[in-house]
């Protein structure tokens, strides 16, 4: 998996991706451009991030759960 | 007694909206809507570990910069699992010092296979032959290009189509035959007898009403 590994943690791109929300990346698009990650890599990324409760989505938008917060403090 | 759905077998044609999928490759599940936006060339070959498909990622890889110039991505297809996959591109960066850069499907239970068309049982029951459907930001399947096992893809020609294409789509063009970046493009013909007595007066290079080009 591009952002998850097995074992439930985000891998390097995962944690580009998490980092880039922080920062206030919010669409796909936004995250494409702040990680260098090409498009279809972070939209199947933000899935997989989603689906490990590390991202939460609200229409075209993502934040970061507090699961995730923890893991970048 | 218990109900077996049957696979959907198909070929999308040139016009139509390519069948969605989510699929296991060697970067994650990925879903064609993923690529919405960019254009796509996907291919399938017929199996990893094989002497012509490993000449050919060699040569998608070397587009694939020129590729991602276009807005155009890749994504590889054949029924082998994704380990075989990850064995595979691992092997070749080994002894050939390639490293692949993009996606490969790990099509096991053949399901993107076939609902591309990708299977022809004269030709292999077990295995992919060499496609080719490039595919436009709507996800609308803009060519298809079909190669038999024994064939490896000509890959000067896929960056000519996707040029062509592209080109096609921006100034309402059509390209002749061998054209190529740089080369005049054809006007598309009138559809009346005043538009014929009127394009020949446009300034196009005519050698007829019906066959005009132009640079661009």
């Amino acid at each position: 998996m591009p952002c998850v590994s097995p074992d439930g943690k985000p891998t390097k791109s995962g944690m580009a991706t998490l980092s880039a929300i922080k920062n206030g990346a919010s669409t796909p698009e936004a995250v494409s451009e702040k990680t260098g990650q090409p498009l279809f890599k972070v939209r199947s990324g933000l899935r997989e991030l989603a689906k490990a409760e590390l991202v939460e989505q609200k229409d075209e938008n993502y934040k970061l759960t507090s699961k995730a917060e923890q893991l970048l403090s | 007694m218990e109900s077996s759905k049957k696979p959907e077998v198909g070929l999308p044609l040139i016009g139509e909206k390519a069948p969605d999928f989510e699929a296991v490759t060697t970067q994650g599940t990925l879903k064609l809507s993923d690529f919405e936006g960019s254009w796509l060339v996907m291919f399938s070959h017929p199996a990893d570990f094989t002497p012509v498909c490993t000449t050919e990622f060699i040569a998608f890889t070397k587009i694939y910069g020129e590729l991602q110039k276009r807005n155009t991505e890749l994504l590889g297809l054949s029924v082998d699992s994704v380990s075989s996959h990850i064995a595979w591109v691992r092997n070749v960066e080994e002894k050939m010092g390639v490293k692949i850069p993009f996606p490969i499907i790990a099509d096991l239970n053949k399901e993107v296979s076939n609902k591309f068309g990708m299977i022809h049982p004269a030709q292999s029951k077990t295995e992919t032959v060499r496609c080719v459907f490039i595919i436009d930001p709507e996800s609308k399947i803009r060519t298809i290009l079909y190669y038999p096992l024994t064939t490896g893809r000509n890959m000067n020609e896929i960056l000519r189509i996707v040029d062509a294409l592209q080109t096609t789509d921006k100034h309402k063009v059509a390209t002749p035959a061998n054209w190529n970046v740089g080369d005049p493009v054809v006007v598309p013909p009138p559809n009346s007898t005043e538009g014929a007595e009127e394009r020949v007066k446009e300034g196009y290079d005519c050698k007829d009403w019906y066959l005009c080009f132009k640079k661009l």
